[in-house]
């Protein structure tokens, strides 16, 4: 990360600084999702482990497997459902205490 | 060691960036919360091709009783206080 925020040049025209900060934003904006997917990795990764491998055996059954990618399709479908959900109530909050401010 | 400045403006518009970069991400670790939480909670059966009725609308109904239960506390222990004082 600290490595944009370096130059080889010293000097710096205003096109050059443009496009600094557009690398800063770039990273920032891709560090950002990339956490985001990994937690989403790990989440799914624990929920359908506990749900779907109730007794580990030598290898992943063919049932098993069936369970994991459906765990996998409703594990994101709740996640799209929740933030939907989670947005809703924070800009109905928003509104309310703007109308409460007047 | 070469070190690159940005000058004033970029610097505060970069400052307005991450500030809202950080706030989206917060709101986004509570997304993560929220749906691992409420999965537990609703997803009880087996996972199949869709939910179940039931477990549909307990995710739906979810997030606002976890945001109610909250403000439940708070409304709660400020009124004991109240009380006490």
């Amino acid at each position: 990360m600290s490595d944009f925020f370096k130059s080889s040049s010293s000097s710096s025209s205003p096109s050059d600084m443009a496009a600094k900060k557009e690398a800063v934003m770039n990273g920032v904006r891709s560090e950002i999702a990339l956490a985001s997917a990994q937690e989403l990795i790990n989440k799914t990764n624990e929920k359908c482990f506990a749900k779907c491998i109730t007794k580990p055996g030598t290898s992943l059954s063919g049932s098993e497997e069936t369970c994991l990618s459906r765990c996998l399709e409703r594990y994101l479908e709740t996640f799209n459902m929740i933030s939907k959900t989670y947005s809703a109530r924070l800009s109905r909050e928003r509104e309310q205490r703007q109308l409460n401010q007047i | 060691m070469d070190n690159f400045k940005f000058d004033e403006a970029t610097q505060k518009e970069l400052t307005t960036f991450l500030e809202r970069e950080q706030a989206q991400a917060r709101i986004n670790s509570t997304v993560h919360n929220l749906t691992s939480m409420c999965w537990d909670k609703c997803v009880t059966g087996t996972p199949g091709s869709r939910f179940a009725r039931g477990e549909e609308s307990c995710l739906l109904n979810c997030v606002d009783r976890f945001m109610d239960t909250s403000l439940f506390i708070i409304k709660t222990i400020e009124g004991q206080r109240s009380q006490q004082s």
